[in-house]
């Protein structure tokens, strides 16, 4: 313990008692910052151990070279804790002009905005949230973030935890076990349906978006619930780098769907891994949108472990300049029975790229197993690019694999027909666009569906980016 | 107003248009002038150039024209583009619209009507109201109100498109209205059901251009001036009964005995 010593005289006095003690947020990673995390979170010996082991893994493995271009991220360069309350480092004028007018333009509350931006005061819709909560916890239903979780539920979280995404899994998933703060816990107990969904954007605040935020999701047996996460509206973030891990089990006959919409700032890496295990005739569906970012990388997988699993992934991806959003989903077949179906669309735009990157793989013995694939690709103009990278493993003879994939442009005649309705060329194009999108958009909580045609409105006006 | 002084000038006015597709020279001087109040047919055969003189009066980007001008109201539209030529007041029923898959017919036709009568035309219905009264005006047309809720021609029948097409025209209430082929692959109660939407559009202060190669739509759509469109040009105008003479002889006949520039 002699090393703390060379923070600051603060620490010192700070490290006796845990109230009192000042964190100095700092960049770069060490053995020194994860136990700092572990201690100040007063974490069990399990998770400090498992930290820093995480640490290990993340330092020996290599640098992805297979996807999107990584090659810019200085992982000495990012700030990997910052306490909650000091989280109000940068000042509403250095949020970018692009951001602000896309605030402007939704039509985002005051108060949501500042927070979105990442500016001081947080913003908590404690009312919403309390009734919220207290119905969902006279069902038994546990919805805590991730570090309250882990207080409050120890064993709850010890059993579960990383047991689908392995510290081992990918350099970015070691990087998050290492250093992960924040995201959400939901326990949901056998037979419990969930009717209304559970929104993270109901309890905004730093402590659920942080940058390397940790959800687990356990739907107990028959159970159904409902995960949204993000905004449509821009989240900036001064720190580049966003790792986050997600995992859910999805036990016998249980019902899960996680909705994501991803916008952050044009600086940000996303780089995230979410997967979920579905047990006999359960049914998980990722239903993923990635607006924003720099680069996205990010495959959300389901692991059909039992007889009759069925899972869906419903994404779509937009891409304007310099953004590359490599994205996809994996469907691992390992029980007969199984059945999956992906379908990816993805709009690339003004030298945007976009990359479907999927795989589908079906063990010997998996008979009777369905899988349909289905990636659209839009491409808006000349500059942009799109790429399909469908992998499929099939090693049992009794499956039905079905895949198709299409690259369009907005048709000629398409955009004439409107126009002649009246139409500007930007109209239509926003309403091809939108009607490309639609599939995704329709899945989606309402008012996020709103947002989500408003947003790719002001995209096509160019008044964002 | 003075109406006489009204009824003098042209509504749609075309002077001597050449229009050419992909470098090919398909249209080789048209005239044409059309009035309020006034139904105009253009016949002729396969290739003449009908189907290309609708899309060049619309504003198609392909359809490039080399000479020659296109008044609407007086002012040359020539060089607008296809929204700001509907927002003037013209329309063109299409002969094979296309489908815009995911775009609901309800959310089209508000942003259409938005676009052509204004924003304010459309704000002062709510949603759920503009949704009944477009349902009744599918009713009225013909078909089933569920089309409000399917996708821009998306799966329609060629009955269902030319319809919807027809409902369009009624909803815009344009002031000229172009109808290319609106007969084609409509049984005879489909194209009377069309025939009396488009009569039920048509009054004295509005015109029509209809392009047709039978004579069948005629009698249900009766048009004050015909016009013989061969390789690229008006060969011969005249009244209903040219249509008549046509439908007995045949094209063959005008190349014969027709086959200069006979302009009413």
């Amino acid at each position: 313990m002699e090393r703390f010593k060379i923070i600051d005289d603060s620490y010192k006095y700070g490290f006796r008692d845990p109230e009192k003690y000042v964190f100095k947020a700092r960049k770069g990673l060490s053995r020194e910052i994860v136990e700092e995390i572990s201690w100040i979170k007063q974490e069990p010996e399990w998770m400090r151990k498992f930290r820093l082991n995480s640490l290990e893994i993340f330092m020996k493995k290599p640098m992805p070279t297979w996807g999107a271009d990584l090659s810019e991220i200085d992982f000495n360069d990012i700030y990997y804790y910052i306490k909650p309350s000091e989280r109000q480092g940068h000042s509403w004028d250095e949020v970018p002009e692009y951001i602000k007018n896309t605030f402007e333009r939704l039509g985002i509350p005051e108060a949501e905005r500042k927070f979105l931006a990442g500016v001081g005061a947080q913003y908590e819709s404690e009312m919403v949230y309390h009734s919220l909560k207290k119905e969902i916890e006279q069902m038994g239903v546990i919805f805590l973030d991730m570090d309250t979780a882990l207080k409050e539920h120890p064993d709850l979280v010890k059993e579960y935890f990383s047991t689908v995404v392995p510290p081992t899994d990918n350099k970015f998933a070691a990087l998050n076990s290492a250093v992960w703060s924040g995201g959400s816990f939901i326990y949901v107990p056998a037979g419990v349906k969930v009717d209304i969904p559970l929104q993270a954007y109901f309890r905004i605040n730093a402590q659920n978006m942080g940058q390397f935020e940790r959800t687990l999701i356990i739907a107990e047996e028959g159970s159904f619930v409902h995960y949204v996460e993000g905004c449509t509206a821009p989240v900036y973030a001064s720190s580049s780098l966003h790792a986050a891990v997600v995992e859910i089990i999805v036990k016998r006959g249980a019902r899960v769907r996680y909705t994501t919409i991803q916008n952050w700032s044009y600086n940000v890496y996303n780089l995230v891994t979410k997967r979920a295990v579905a047990y006999e005739d359960a049914v998980m569906e990722w239903i993923d949108g990635n607006l924003g970012s720099k680069v996205t990388m990010k495959y959300p997988s389901i692991i059909l472990r039992g007889k009759g699993a069925k899972g869906e992934v419903l994404s779509i991806a937009l891409a304007g300049k310099g953004q590359h959003q490599d994205a996809g989903s994996k469907a691992i077949h390992i029980a007969p029975y199984t059945s999956s179906q992906i379908v990816s669309k993805s709009i690339s735009r003004n030298g945007g790229r976009t990359s479907y990157r999927g795989l589908v793989k079906v063990i010997k013995g998996a008979r009777g197993v369905k899988t349909r694939v289905k990636c659209d690709a839009l491409i808006l103009d000349e500059r942009s690019r799109s790429d399909t990278y469908p992998y499929m493993e099939i090693e049992e003879d009794d499956v039905t694999v079905e895949h198709e994939a299409t690259v369009s442009k907005i048709e000629v005649e398409q955009l004439f027909y409107l126009m002649s309705r009246g139409l500007n060329e930007t109209e239509a194009s926003t309403m091809i666009v939108n009607g490309f999108i639609e599939p995704f958009v329709k899945e989606l909580p309402m008012e996020y569906a709103v947002e989500m045609n408003r947003l790719i409105q002001l995209q096509m006006e160019g008044a964002v980016g | 107003m003075n109406s006489a002084v009204k009824d003098s000038k042209s509504l749609l006015l075309i002077r001597d248009l050449h229009v050419s597709v992909e470098g090919k020279e398909i249209l080789k001087g048209i005239d044409l002038d059309i009035k309020r109040g006034e139904i105009h047919a253009i016949m002729g055969p396969n290739g003449s150039g009908k189907s290309t003189l609708a899309m060049a009066i619309m504003g198609h980007p392909s359809y490039r024209i080399e000479k020659g001008e296109i008044l609407l109201k007086g002012e040359d539209i020539s060089r607008l583009p296809a929204d700001e030529r509907a927002r003037l007041g013209l329309f063109l029923c299409f002969q094979y619209p296309v489908s815009v898959e995911g775009v609901s017919v309800a959310n089209f036709m508000r942003s259409a009507l938005s676009a052509v009568k204004g924003r304010e035309f459309i704000e002062k219905m709510s949603i759920p109201r503009f949704k009944l009264y477009l349902k009744e005006r599918i009713k009225e047309i013909g078909l089933n109100p569920e089309l409000a809720k399917r996708y821009v021609n998306d799966g329609f029948s060629g009955g269902e498109k030319k319809r919807f097409e027809i409902l369009q025209l009624q909803l815009l209430e344009p002031e000229i209205a172009i109808l290319d082929e609106m007969d084609s692959g409509l049984d005879i109660d489909a194209l009377k059901i069309a025939s009396d939407g488009v009569m039920k559009y048509f009054n004295p202060e509005r015109a029509i251009l209809m392009i047709t190669h039978y004579q069948r739509i005629l009698n249900y759509v009766k048009p004050h001036f015909v016009h013989v469109l061969m390789d690229g040009k008006i060969v011969q105008s005249g009244g209903l009964e040219l249509s008549q003479q046509l439908e007995e002889k045949g094209y063959q006949w005008v190349k014969e005995n027709g086959g200069k520039d006979g302009k009413v």
